[in-house]
């Protein structure tokens, strides 16, 4: 559905994603897993079409190469992404910023049904409709950021570490919350620190070191692999 | 000196309007600044050219004047509207074009007859076309440098405030010109206030544009404030002078919404521009310069970035401005320079300004 082919990043000298390639079928859960500054972000950056300089090709289904559009072009797509740092708006409320999620939509009606439908994912963003972002909580700014992420109806759910900074139950509701928006048909693009966590629900991995892809499997097979283990696994 | 009640009355009508006329001029410099962090010092000069179109406007046209000036319409319609390359072209679009040369081939060859358009047509006229001169300003001067130095766009913007009042003198000519002020406009409301003072002849004499300007403003800056709060452009323009990043993120053309700045910016700049010449019935080109100054430090005193507080700050520099005169003829001489020390006491009591600190208020 998406195939990321040869994708390079650069950072003015920097070179921080040197020829990634990655598959993502369509229905999958596929995530990224590696230290800080492999160039995970960069990544579904990248693809998002923040990145000002890269190389390579971003192949989306029924789209073409995509690499070089604008962010407002690649999120009309059916790609969204739920950026690393959540990036809630802090003046505006939960409402305005699920509002915000849904700006590409037209549709008042599913806008109303999906936002319902957040809240009852996450029924601690409704008791706080008409709060700040920025008076949130870290937890619940994060799962503001998911929502607001699935507002535009995507295909394709990209979550830059969704459970950074969630409280350890939290983070075992978050995971449930991913499988349960996959097994609606959304394919997702997973980052996550918490490898254990991530690698046990994806369909595929892909374990990245310094800009290159260094170990790719499915999420079993790379849970049981012995490196994997020592690296990310604690042993 | 002490006031009386009548001279109370009549100096508060005329604070409250000049005041409002500050306020709806610093409003647009206050909604740049949020979103773009920028000084548009080009702003008094786009209130100079919304007195000047409904100037031009009320006047007698000559046929090969309208013709030439819708031609130029629909040209400008050509260069500013947002075409979407990769999307057929609506049809409003053409339709306009259409319209536009029409009018201008029978105005200009079939019947060509002198055109008096009426007042509200005119007004409207030239705050549609202020708001578009708003638009090209930014895509013309702001925009090739949305990526470069704020510095560099600071110098576009002294440079393009240069450009517009030179250019205005060319094209206007330097001289003042007087406004044709309808009738009803001029004639001084009279009420007798003796309920109030006891005294049988106390009357006051209140300019009907007194009563006009702060009731308009009201109505204009409701509007403005409906379009920020309750809108989906009014979201995004309310996003991005936060993220800009996170904004483009959630599908919104960033480009499209700074023009939409610009040309509600000016449009209130226009208005104010309009009821200034209505006013103080004389115009020139340079006429935007000193209320641009003083509009700008009412934005600052209110808190740049807030509206409420350009508002806020325009209505206490009128109030300052006419109050101090009053109470003081001799300092009336010094007035201008009112608005300067009020900005150097903000800047050492309070920088961010009356309303700055409601940093969640900000545009
Ligand atoms: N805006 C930037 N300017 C310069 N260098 C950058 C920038 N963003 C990222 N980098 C560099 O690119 C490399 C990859 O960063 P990236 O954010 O993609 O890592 P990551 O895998 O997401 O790490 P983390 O797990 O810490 O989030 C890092 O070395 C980082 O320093
Ligand atoms: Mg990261």
């Amino acid at each position: 559905m998406l195939s990321i082919a040869d994708l390079h990043v650069y950072y003015g000298g920097i070179h921080a994603v040197k020829g990634i390639s990655l598959d993502i079928a369509k229905g999958q859960i596929v995530t990224l897993v590696g230290a800080n500054g492999a160039g995970k972000s960069s990544t579904v950056r990248a693809v998002s079409g923040l990145v000002k300089s890269c190389t390579g090709s971003i192949t989306y289904e029924g789209h073409g190469n995509i690499l070089g559009k604008a962010p407002e072009e690649i999120v009309r797509t059916g790609i969204a992404l739920s950026p690393e740092g959540r990036r809630i708006l802090p003046h505006l409320t939960v409402e305005e910023n699920l509002q915000l999620g849904a700006y590409i939509r037209n549709d008042t009606q599913g806008i109303a049904k999906d936002k319902e439908w957040v809240y009852s994912l996450f029924p601690r963003l409704k008791e706080r409709a008409w709060q700040a972002g920025g008076t949130l909580s870290g937890g619940e700014q994060q799962m503001l950021a998911v929502g607001r992420a699935l507002m535009s109806n995507p295909d394709i759910v990209m979550l830059d570490e969704p459970s950074l900074g969630l409280a350890p139950k939290l983070v075992n509701e978050i995971f449930a919350i991913i499988k349960h928006i996959n097994s609606l048909g959304k394919t997702i693009l997973l980052i996550e620190q918490n490898a254990f966590a991530a690698l046990s629900i994806a369909h595929k991995a892909y374990i990245l070191e310094t800009g290159t892809v260094v170990l790719e499997g499915t999420g079993q097979e790379l849970l049981h692999n012995p490196e994997v283990k020592k690296a990310y696994l604690g042993g | 000196m002490m006031l009386t009640p009548e001279l109370f009355i009549q100096h508060f009508f005329n604070a409250l309007a000049l005041g409002s006329l500050y306020g709806l001029i610093a409003i647009g410099y206050t909604m740049v600044y949020g979103i773009l962090r920028l000084i548009n010092f080009a702003h008094g000069d786009i209130f100079m050219l919304g007195a000047y179109f409904v100037f031009f406007s009320t006047i007698a046209f000559m046929p090969a004047w309208l013709a030439a000036l819708l031609v130029a319409i629909a040209l400008l319609i050509m260069f500013t509207t947002f075409r979407d390359k990769s999307k057929a072209t609506p049809a409003w679009y053409w339709g306009a074009q259409a319209l536009l040369l029409g009018l201008a081939g029978y105005y200009g060859f079939i019947s060509p007859v002198e055109f008096q358009p009426p007042w509200v047509l005119a007004v409207f006229f030239a705050i549609a076309v202020t708001s578009a001169c708003g638009i090209v300003v930014d895509r013309v001067a702001y925009q090739p440098l949305r990526d470069a130095p704020r510095i560099s766009a600071l110098i576009s913007a002294i440079g393009i405030s240069f450009l517009i009042e030179n250019l205005g003198v060319v094209v206007f000519s330097g001289l003042p010109r007087a406004v044709r002020q309808p009738d009803m406009l001029v004639k001084p409301i009279i009420a007798n206030i003796s309920a109030i003072t006891g005294n049988a002849d106390s009357v006051v004499r209140i300019s009907p544009m007194a009563l006009i300007v702060p009731s308009v403003s009201l109505l204009l800056v409701s509007g403005l404030l409906w379009i920020i709060y309750r809108t989906k452009p009014g979201l995004a323009m309310r996003s991005i002078s936060k993220d800009i990043e996170t904004t483009r993120l959630m599908g919104v053309s960033v480009n499209k919404v700074i023009a939409l700045t610009f040309a509600l910016g000016s449009a209130l700049a226009a208005a104010s521009g309009i009821m200034w010449a209505l006013r103080y019935p004389q115009i020139h080109p340079y006429m935007g310069v000193l209320p641009g100054f003083k509009a700008f430090i009412a934005a600052v005193f209110g808190g740049i970035g807030s509206i409420h507080g350009a508002m806020l700050g325009g209505l206490i520099l009128g109030f300052i401005e006419v109050f101090i005169t009053a109470t003081f003829p001799a300092l009336s001489g010094y007035r201008d320079a009112f608005a300067f020390v009020l900005l150097i006491v903000i800047l050492l009591w309070k920088p961010t300004g009356i309303m700055g600190a409601r940093t969640e208020e900000k545009i």
